[in-house]
């Protein structure tokens, strides 16, 4: 069965969702075979994919210094 | 040697329990491995270092005062960054910054469908990247810029990992409404970004500014 098209505008509403896998198969494959042929779809899926990398990286939110010595002080006060 | 879910789970009702019985020092080995959690949920509210620290004090010793109150069903991360959360959301309520985010919140138009402004080829960043200081406080900028509503969805979900269901939770919005606003957020964080990715970043690697139109 041939695959139905899918445009762009409609690519990139999903895009978020094709990297949580919460799409139907169906909508998979058509964003799949359009990724093949678009070139900035697939940068901007790149790119989605990049970002959700970078900021799940547990480094970008480092605690300050002394975080959890002062924080054992605070419990350490409790009653 | 990670431990399963079911293990975790198990550990830290025995440890709820030793705290609820009395034995005190058992709650910093419950609390110590979300420090890093409930600050980053602290931050993504307040923004600033200071208050984030503040935010974070406060909602341990909240989780400690109410800690018999734990239901077992629930994921006591969960109801960690939830403390966490409500305790940052009235931090800011009490620094009138509401009033600034709620009219900022209304002007969303989250119906509409969203264009990517750059459609620059990307290669994957390095991960060794984020050593750098500049870098981090790039990203750190970039989720910084967005709007609350976004910023809160997008650092629940993606940063802490929290499932698209626990974020419906802590922020009492529906799944779709998750969905949509993480959407939003990831692209206008990938619009943001891009252009700090222009080779000043990677070095050597080809950057290429495209636009469709």
């Amino acid at each position: 069965m041939a695959t139905i098209e899918i445009s762009c505008v409609e690519v990139w509403r999903e895009i978020s969702n094709y990297l949580e896998s919460e799409i139907s198969a169906e909508l998979r494959e058509r964003m799949e075979a359009h990724f093949k042929t678009c070139a900035h779809c697939t940068a901007v899926l790149d790119g989605t994919r990049n970002v959700v990398g970078l900021v799940g990286d547990g480094r970008v939110f480092q605690m300050p210094q002394g975080f959890s010595k002062r924080l054992d002080k605070k419990l350490q006060k409790l009653p | 040697m990670s431990m399963t879910e079911s293990q975790l789970r198990t550990n830290e009702a025995a440890l709820i329990k030793s705290v609820c019985a009395g034995e005190r020092e058992a709650f910093y080995d419950l609390v110590r491995p979300y420090e890093r959690m409930i600050y980053a949920t602290a931050i993504a509210v307040v923004k600033n270092p200071a208050d984030a620290e503040e935010v974070a004090q406060e909602a341990v010793l909240k989780a400690f005062s109410f800690l018999s109150s734990f239901r077992a069903e629930a994921k006591f991360s969960t109801w960690l960054v939830q403390i966490t959360y409500n305790e940052a959301r009235m931090k800011l309520r009490k620094a009138r910054l509401h009033l600034y985010e709620s009219i900022d919140d209304q002007q969303q138009n989250e119906e509409g469908d969203f264009w990517p402004r750059d459609y620059a080829d990307w290669r994957p960043i390095p991960s060794e990247l984020l050593e750098q200081n500049e870098i981090r406080q790039a990203v750190q900028d970039a989720i910084n810029s967005l709007n609350p509503s976004y910023r809160e969805v997008l650092v629940l979900r993606d940063v802490q990992h929290l499932s698209i269901k626990e974020t419906s939770t802590i922020l009492g919005i529906s799944e779709p409404n998750v969905k949509t606003r993480l959407h939003r957020a990831r692209l206008l964080l990938r619009d943001r970004l891009a252009p700090g990715i222009d080779g000043s970043w990677i070095k050597g690697q080809p950057y290429r500014k495209a636009r469709a139109w």
